[in-house]
């Protein structure tokens, strides 16, 4: 019984690992020049001061947009691969070629630091939640026998507080 | 004209020095009678600033090119409308609306002092330092009436093209009404906490004041989206560029107020945090001036370089200062009343809430300033653009959209598991089916990272709306059983008796929308070709065909458009026109962009020029998917604030009767929405 259990299980993660590498074959396959143009003209800045990324560069006749995409273009023609392509641009335009900081040396602490604090905050959150939380003393319960205008100030209180 | 408006803006600043000091010596010697004198010295300060302001208009409708930021920034030409947008066009006359504004705000404080006299008189006094700092920069660093030295000349350089937008009118004084409106509700909480202030009343009215400041913020933010999609001619609204990253930074931080001071109200928790959370406004407020006007990072869109950042240096320093010091003295009136009960209650979800919102705002100054953090350690700048701030923001952006679907199904102290699942189930479902449609729709979320978020977006946002009508659904037919109406005019009802409540709602719902026009944005395609008489351009099923192509001559600018045809389907549903003008005073181009807005897609013409071998036009098109749900969604956002500004309706008088079906309605309320959770 256990035995059919454990082939049918491997059976499954098969046909699991087979459909993972069908989905990720279908999506490399759709990854065309086109896009490869797309995807590396978003992560290099066109140099003219517009602050803007390449391919977004709308001035027609910007003699910086043109020659940089006409370079791009023949980088990848030369067959260079990703890194070799940005690597040219930044060393012909300098750093600031790049739309967003590399993750390598002190630029990867652009990357690291939001969601460093991001984790910190969370942490601390829920510390201090769990520490409120212990803190949280259990009250007595009250003489059963309430007046009126006690009773009112309690419905008074959770009204305030409920707002209904 | 000049003169006037110098002698003004000297005026001004005795009276706002004498509102200050003497209003701060009335307070600590309790003499009511000097205190009124410095009420009303702010008040006279309000008149002068009037004046200078009026000057500074009237010498550009005069075209008096004596005054150097009229030659600057206007000429002969110009309609009227620009010659008074001229007044927040530069660097001078804007910080010259900055102090009108702050005198116009510190007017409605300054008259309707006896709401609480003497919090109000700490108010005006605060109010009065500020005024004081900006009085200090007209007049000596960055002067409005300066005089051209020499010959006048017969015209001046006019105003900026890009600024000559109708939009362009409205977008810089809200804005400017939103970073200014942030000092009304500083000035109460410093107040409240120099003055050890007893109870909850300033925080009522601090909320109200920050929910208008907000209001502003909002509505400058997205009229400057608006305008960049429309005038700037690059097919979109957001560039994460300094000067916009600096209106978002105390729009983040007062959110967080506006929803952690409902604790405060409710709870009486979380006040230390709640004035931090104003103080940090108000600095990042002054914070985004300083960025702008300093010349610190570089951007598009930020006035020329000039030395007047290191006067804002001096003042955030002083101002954070000052906040330390009172904070550290009187921190024992700020202790909360009540503590956290559980991880799984309304008050946990706001706490992660304010947490989601600031980390967001770290990421986006942090992001900011990280070129300049960069030059200083490694001597070498870096960019940090929109792909940086895109993959930092939106995962921060969706946590908080979750957030925002899970936070009114948990009610307040503690919800049950039960409960959670119970409320949990439509909600999640919505999500689920939506995310499966989509993806049988096409969405192939496998492909892209941003083709994942998009989807997630728009699940997320099926979530939260689905939470929102579950909520007005609740609650409208409560009331329909209590009066016997339907639940449609019971939802009305209801919304008009918690208007807070609902309008939050309302917000939160313009926000789903808002999410929805963003999640678009992956889709976005784009082409360019030159396009003669009869040319043809195809792009996501249309077809583009240039009908003819002709030029204009206007006493302030001259223009080039073309007159495209657009056909789908093999039918024409559309002729569009677009422009490019040539400024001739600022001797600069603009572009006008041609566009055609539907629910589904914008299709979004740019006449980008012409080519100068052929003479034929070239033309950009872009088609947008979901662009106007954000235009729409922001217009929920600004009703559900109003909605949440006015007062709520009290319930009438009830009959015996009434009263009957009242309490059996509540009992059925506790049962349904209450322990939903209740705002």
């Amino acid at each position: 019984m256990a035995l059919k259990f454990k082939t049918r299980n491997s059976k499954l993660l098969r046909a699991a690992q087979l459909l993972f590498i069908t989905a990720l074959a279908i999506a490399f396959l759709g990854a065309d020049t086109d896009a490869r143009f797309n995807m590396l003209g978003h992560k290099l800045m066109c140099m003219c001061g517009c602050g803007q990324v390449l391919l977004e560069c709308n001035h027609v006749g910007c003699a910086y947009s043109d020659r940089m995409r006409n370079e791009l273009t023949a980088a990848m023609e030369r067959g260079d691969n990703d890194s070799l392509v940005l690597q040219s641009f930044v060393q012909k335009y300098g750093n600031t070629v790049l739309s967003a900081p590399t993750t390598t040396g002190f630029n990867r602490v652009a990357w690291i630091m939001p969601f460093a604090v991001f984790a910190a905050a969370l942490a601390l959150t829920v510390w201090l939640v769990r520490l409120w939380k212990s803190r949280a003393v259990a009250q007595p319960v009250g003489p059963a026998k309430l007046n009126e205008p006690e009773l009112d100030e309690l419905r008074k209180k959770a009204r305030q507080e409920t707002e209904f | 004209m000049p003169q006037i408006g110098s002698f003004s803006l000297l005026l001004a600043l005795a009276l706002a020095a004498y509102s200050f000091l003497a209003g701060a010596w009335a307070l600590n010697r309790k003499d009511d009678r000097l205190g009124e004198t410095a009420r009303r010295a702010g008040i006279a300060c309000w008149a002068a600033v009037t004046v200078a302001s009026l000057a500074l208009v009237m010498a550009a409708f005069g075209n008096d090119f004596s005054v150097a930021y009229i030659l600057h920034h206007s000429n002969r030409d110009l309609p009227i409308a620009y010659k008074f947008a001229a007044l927040w066009s530069g660097q001078e006359g804007s910080l010259l609306f900055w102090a009108w504004l702050l005198s116009s705000y510190a007017l409605v404080l300054r008259l309707r002092y006896k709401v609480d006299p003497q919090l109000f008189a700490y108010a005006s006094a605060i109010i009065a330092a500020v005024q004081v700092f900006f009085l200090l920069l007209v007049n000596f660093a960055a002067h409005p009436f300066g005089l051209v030295s020499g010959q006048i000349p017969p015209d001046g350089n006019g105003l900026n093209p890009l600024l000559q937008y109708p939009e362009m009118v409205i977008h810089p004084p809200m804005l400017y009404l939103g970073y200014v409106g942030v000092t009304v509700p500083f000035a109460f909480a410093l107040g409240a906490l120099i003055m050890k202030y007893p109870g909850e009343k300033w925080i009522h009215i601090t909320r109200r004041w920050t929910m208008v400041a907000w209001l502003f913020l909002t509505c400058g933010i997205f009229l400057g989206a608006h305008w960049a999609y429309e005038v700037l001619g690059w097919g979109g609204y957001w560039g994460w560029d300094p000067v916009e990253n600096a209106s978002l930074l105390p729009w983040l931080t007062m959110t967080a107020f506006l929803h952690s001071v409902m604790m405060q109200e409710k709870r009486g928790m979380m006040k230390m945090w709640n004035m931090w959370l104003i103080f940090t406004t108000f600095l990042l407020a002054i914070f985004g001036t300083f960025l702008t006007r300093s010349g610190v990072v570089s951007s598009v869109h930020a006035f020329a370089q000039s030395g007047i950042g290191i006067w804002f240096v001096w003042f955030l320093a002083l101002a954070f200062a000052t906040c330390v010091f009172f904070f550290v003295r009187n921190r024992d009136t700020l202790k909360s009343e009540h503590r956290l009960e559980s991880l799984v209650s309304r008050e946990s979800s706001f706490l992660f809430n304010n947490l989601v919102l600031l980390v967001a705002c770290f990421a986006v100054l942090w992001g900011t300033l990280f070129p300049v953090l960069s030059e200083w350690v490694t001597g070498s700048k870096v960019t940090v653009g929109p792909p940086f701030f895109n993959r930092v923001n939106v995962p921060i952006g969706l946590f908080l959209l979750f957030l925002t679907g899970v936070g009114p199904l948990l009610a307040w102290r503690q919800t049950s598991f039960d409960r959670v699942k119970r409320n949990f189930v439509i909600p999640t479902a919505v999500a689920v089916v939506t995310a499966i449609a989509l993806m049988i729709g096409g969405m192939k979320p496998w492909q892209d990272s941003a083709y994942f978020y998009s989807l997630m977006a728009l699940s997320l946002a099926a979530l939260v709306a689905a939470t929102l009508a579950g909520e007005f659904w609740r609650g409208g037919r409560v009331i329909a059983r209590q009066t016997g109406t339907n639940v449609f005019s019971g939802m009305v009802t209801i919304t008009r008796r918690n208007t807070r409540r609902y309008g939050g709602y309302l917000v939160h719902f313009g926000v789903v929308l808002i999410i929805i026009g963003f999640a678009g944005l992956p889709f976005n395609q784009d082409k360019e070709q030159e396009m003669g008489f009869g040319d043809k351009m195809q792009i996501a099923g249309y077809t583009l065909v240039c009908q003819s192509y002709t030029q204009d001559d206007k006493p302030n600018y001259s223009s080039e458009w073309a007159v495209i045809d657009v056909y789908k389907n093999g039918k024409q549903i559309d002729t569009m026109y677009p422009e490019r003008r040539f400024y001739k005073a600022s001797e600069q181009t603009a572009t006008i962009v041609a566009n055609r807005s539907r629910l589904n897609q914008d299709l979004y013409l740019v006449y980008a020029g012409k080519n100068p071998d052929t003479g034929k036009p070239i033309i950009k098109a872009h088609v947008n998917p979901l662009v106007a749900w954000i235009w729409i969604g922001v217009h929920i956002v600004l009703i559900g604030t109003i909605v949440a500004l006015f007062p709520s309706m009290k319930p009438q008088k009830l009959t015996e009767k009434q009263k009957e079906r009242e309490a059996a309605a509540e009992e059925a309320e506790r049962r349904g929405a209450v322990g939903v959770g209740g705002d």
